[in-house]
């Protein structure tokens, strides 16, 4: 819902820029990049592409694998569907983007499997749903059906950016205070059968807190990643 | 009885909600009245019953590795399983935009209440999940993913409709101002998956 105000705000904004030449990188453009990161962010700004993000955020590897996965395919669908976006029919736009979107993410899963195929086996199913992921058809609708080409680029980078900062952070957490790893690496210490086996902070009788690893945590913890990032930024704090 | 396991199997143990997060955009977005999120949901019960079926044909008969053998036995090492992406997606998109028209024709006072909700079920992950689930448990026939995708639409209901009572509720309480509105859905939801884990292991 916030993506249609959005599109209403930015499209005289960008009639007006298309008349005079700008650089490549201008005020703007630059915004459309740092704007997902916090102001706008996709997941907890515009609630977009929840589902995906809190499936897969039990360790730090596969969510860097989604998030950049997510990247490449915003990023091309966003380019193509803005290159004929003066050509689709309005009645069949979201089967077209769906197809667009879809061949994608077969390419991406492919392209997985074959060179990363353990990540590809835990993300399972949710490669395939980065197809109906609401980041991807939402920036389409929002804006790539309305805007130039390069700017829908750096739209799709930046919102990808956005998703994979929170991806990364939750990931982070859960990850460290699950199970004592970062991306497979035992920071905290090792954890042997007894205490006096054990090294680290294990070794002063420091415990997993197993919550972390459920998939509750995950909502719990975007739910606090949501009070931090409001109470910096009032402005976003929700009326009701 | 497999059916009655597999039915409470889908609703309560793998809610789509509180144990897989599909859907839930929709389910943060549409759930601030009890009202809407009550069409919404069934809504999805519908879908969800009509294409997982439809697409557990489909992969049976056309995308698994050999599937095409019942045309001639010459294609029995033909894998089109890289399509079903593709495939599902589209057999959804196609099914939502039948029902929408059959509704419509048909059942002029069910539209009205869920005309603004049917459209958006096609970018619904939950949809998607389910066919993309019953890939991966390899059902035995046809019945058994009727019930499973019915079984997943009437949990996705429960949740949401769960939910959207709580946050009609929670207007009167005092939450702090940085945490109303989503923070608070994300704990509140967070906490109700706490409780659906304890029907896990439950068997029938």
């Amino acid at each position: 819902m916030a993506d249609t105000k959005n599109k209403k705000e930015k499209s005289p904004v960008v009639l007006f820029v298309a008349e005079e030449k700008e650089p490549l990188f201008s005020k703007k453009n630059r915004k459309l990049l740092s704007d997902p990161l916090n102001d706008n962010n996709p997941i907890t700004v515009q609630v977009l592409g929840i589902c995906s993000a809190l499936a897969i955020t039990v360790q730090l590897k596969p969510s860097i694998v989604m998030a950049i996965a997510v990247m490449v395919v915003m990023a091309c669908s966003n380019v193509i569907v803005s290159l004929i976006r003066n050509l689709i029919p309005n009645r069949i736009r979201i089967i077209v983007q769906l197809v667009v979107v879809a061949a994608l993410v077969i390419l991406v899963n492919e392209v997985l499997k074959a060179f990363a195929y353990d990540v590809s086996k835990e993300l399972s199913v949710f490669v395939g749903l980065i197809i109906t992921n609401c980041i991807v058809m939402g920036r389409l609708e929002a804006f790539a059906l309305g805007n130039g080409v390069w700017k829908s680029f750096l739209d799709g980078i930046g919102n990808a950016a956005g998703y994979g900062l929170i991806l990364i952070v939750v990931a982070f957490f859960r990850e460290l205070l699950g199970s004592g790893k970062l991306l497979g690496f035992e920071v905290l210490g090792h954890k042997g059968a007894t205490m006096a086996e054990s090294t680290g902070l294990y070794a002063l009788g420091y415990e997993n807190n197993g919550l972390m690893l459920l998939s509750p945590a995950a909502l719990l913890v975007v739910g606090v990643i949501i009070w931090v990032q409001r109470s910096r930024n009032r402005q976003l704090i929700e009326k009701n | 009885m497999e059916y009655v396991n597999l039915f409470v199997r889908s609703i309560f143990i793998e809610n789509m909600i509180f144990a897989y997060f599909l859907g839930m955009c929709s389910y943060l977005a549409v759930s601030k009245t009890v009202k809407t999120a009550v069409g919404l949901g069934a809504a999805v019960i519908f879908v969800l019953a009509i294409t997982v079926p439809i697409n557990f044909l489909l992969d049976n008969y056309l995308l698994k590795p050999g599937a095409l053998t019942w045309l001639s036995p010459e294609y029995a090492n033909i894998d089109l399983s890289f399509l079903s992406f593709i495939m599902f997606i589209a057999v959804i998109a196609s099914m939502v935009q039948l029902v929408e028209m059959i509704v419509e024709k048909f059942a002029p006072a069910l539209y009205g209440a869920l005309g603004i909700f049917l459209p958006l079920i096609a970018v619904n992950c939950a949809i998607l999940g389910g066919s993309l689930f019953m890939q991966q448990k390899d059902f035995g026939g046809v019945s058994e993913a009727l019930t499973y995708g019915f079984g997943s639409g009437v949990g996705w209901f429960l949740a949401i409709l769960a939910i959207a009572a709580i946050r009609e509720k929670i207007t009167y309480s005092n939450v702090p101002a940085p945490l109303r509105g989503l923070g608070i859905t994300f704990i509140i939801t967070g906490l109700m998956a706490l409780g659906f884990m304890s029907f896990m292991g439950i068997k029938l």
